[in-house]
């Protein structure tokens, strides 16, 4: 198969997702078809191929530094699961 | 004849005229919901009464002639990925449950501003990730004219709420196909219009270079009249364009005479394409020439790397995207030891599969010493997708091709092969690939009679050519039907 099971762990601790041992062998099998099929990108010549990261027109200018109403704190911690004060409350990061 | 059998521009025609009220209107959709809903599952929420509400003030301002413009009043649902202010937006996922946004997306803001009373938000493929709804966290969706089949996806809630008369159109969005395959699948009408032709503000992203948000209504010219209201330059988008909509509905009844219409042969070649409805669409292209446009047979020689090229570049910007959804700020939290585990069991217990596994091969694709072979081959390959369309449009106005291979398949069928159920959006995918306005229609009925969607694919910001192709069809043609749902 393309992917290794250690890639599959590898890929999902940087996506912060927990996969049990039988969801990482599925997720092996099925991502690998997936790169399998899109090999077929190999066939192209694209070494002279600009890439296309969007098909918007150009942004035009920039607006004044300006200060504009936004959302007030009670609406930003409107849905946290978990607030103290003014902050987003979160699990201890550093020990 | 039932208020609820009416297209949006023929209510908007009897609420000028005083023949029937908003909140009639309202009243009969809640009606119908009640009695239908059940088998169709189209809806996740109900709002009656903001709806009522907002129906209440149109009467008012009808009453005291200061009706907003030509949709004031008409009742309108919204794929659940349009942030309402006060109103759970989910995305179709566990991991937005009780999620309820402080402000209005754009789109949904201006359809308040137009008057139009917003009845509930409709069910969808998880994080707009899906071709059938059968990636709900909640339940799939029902398809109307068969009810043991999909409505399509992801906007499948929409696409059945229309077509079951649930609703008298709704807004959906379309990354790669997402408005155009229920849309045929489900016999109605839907519209992805220009990349930046409408903001995409406060619609949850999926893909940001390719999410496009679109009407799918009963008509062509109920798609105009609500591509109207959305086509607005926004600033809180910065990918919005700045070219000012023309009137769409002014230049609708103009025909196809002296038109050139594409013909792409590789759409046609292609191995799965259902006899069934490869028939309906030939015929559908033969009458075009008898409505006096000229077919162009044309190539588009890269489509069939299309669907490779989709899904490298979606999953990519996708695992960027749903980064954010981590317990911290909003949605669930799933509590753990520490900061790390947290996101991990919140990411776990909150996304489905397909949401996961798409996650999982954009952060692939885009990690080190992978980047150049997959996601930067993959905008490369883009580049030559779009010129194939540049090529086109110095010898064509429009382009006509089956909208999805196949009619809608049983629920069930396909969503344990995840490649089997990419493979729907094959004729989809390389119109926002490209960037360029598309168009479904119904042409057709299967011998099961299940129907058949023609697209139409238009240059860069010329909706107006497309509205104008699809409406000359709609109009010699009598395939605008509603399906055999009885009354509940």
């Amino acid at each position: 198969m393309k992917l290794s099971r250690e890639e599959v762990h590898q890929v999902a601790t940087l996506a912060h997702l927990a996969l049990t041992p039988e969801e990482e062998a599925k997720m092996q099998e099925q991502l690998s078809a997936i790169l399998e099929a899109v090999e077929t990108l190999r066939e192209l010549d694209t070494s002279s191929v600009e890439p296309t990261s969007h098909a918007a027109s150009p942004v035009e200018g920039w607006r004044d530094d300006t200060v504009r109403p936004s959302l007030s704190v009670d609406q930003a911690l409107g849905n946290a699961p978990a607030h103290v004060g003014t902050s987003f409350a979160v699990p201890r990061i550093l020990e | 004849m039932q208020l609820t059998d009416l297209s949006m521009v023929e209510l908007a025609r009897k609420l000028a005229a005083g023949e029937a009220s908003s909140v009639e209107a309202v009243r009969a959709s809640l009606d119908r919901i009640e009695r239908l809903d059940g088998k169709v599952k189209a809806f996740l929420l109900v709002d009656g009464r903001g709806a009522l509400a907002a129906a209440e003030a149109s009467d008012a301002r009808r009453r005291s002639g200061t009706a907003q413009g030509r949709l004031d009043g008409v009742p309108v649902a919204l794929k659940d990925l349009f942030c309402t202010e006060g109103l759970a937006t989910t995305a179709g996922s566990r991991i937005l449950e009780g999620f309820v946004p402080p402000f209005d997306a754009t789109p949904v803001r201006l359809l308040k501003q137009a008057g139009l009373p917003i009845l509930g938000k409709l069910n969808m493929d998880e994080f707009a990730m899906g071709s059938s709804t059968e990636n709900s966290a909640y339940f799939p969706s029902h398809n109307p004219w068969d009810l043991t089949r999909s409505p399509g996806g992801s906007s499948g809630g929409s696409s059945a709420a229309v077509a079951a008369r649930l609703s008298f159109a709704a807004l959906g969005t379309d990354t790669g196909g997402s408005i155009r395959q229920p849309a045929a699948l489900t016999g109605t009408v839907g519209l992805k219009p220009t990349y930046g032709r409408v903001s995409r503000y406060g619609v949850v992203a999926f893909a940001s270079s390719l999410d496009q948000v679109g009407p799918i209504a009963r008509t062509v010219a109920d798609a105009a009249a609500l591509l109207q209201v959305l086509a607005v330059h926004d600033p809180l988008d910065a990918t919005s364009s700045a070219s000012v909509a023309p009137d769409y509905l002014g230049r609708l009844d103009a025909g196809v005479a002296g038109l050139r219409l594409g013909v792409p042969r590789e759409y046609f070649e292609l191995d799965g394409l259902d006899p069934e409805v490869r028939a309906a669409v030939e015929a559908a292209t033969r009458a075009y020439q008898t409505l006096g446009a000229t077919l162009v047979p044309i190539s588009l020689p890269h489509t069939k790397y299309a669907l490779a090229t989709y899904y490298l570049l979606a999953p990519a910007e996708a695992s960027s995207n749903l980064a954010r959804y981590d317990g911290v700020r909003y949605g669930l939290r799933v509590p753990a030891g520490g900061l790390r585990e947290m996101y991990a069991q919140t990411r776990r217990r909150g996304f489905g599969p397909e949401a996961k596994r798409r996650i999982m091969l954009g952060t692939y694709a885009l990690s080190a010493g992978y980047y150049d072979a997959y996601y930067l081959k993959a905008q490369k390959v883009r580049t030559l997708i779009r010129q194939d369309f540049a090529a086109a449009w110095s010898q064509v106005d429009a382009i006509l091709s089956p909208t999805t291979p196949t009619t809608a398949f049983r629920l069930g069928e396909k969503v344990d092969d995840p490649l089997a159920m990419y493979a729907n959006d094959v004729f989809t995918l390389p119109c926002n690939l490209a960037g360029l306005p598309g168009l479904s229609l119904p042409c057709g009925f299967s011998r099961a009679g299940m129907p058949i969607g023609l697209q139409i694919l238009g240059k860069p910001l010329d909706e107006a050519t497309v509205l104008r192709v699809g409406q000359s069809f709609e109009r010699a043609h009598d395939f605008v039907r509603a399906p055999p749902l009885g009354e509940g």
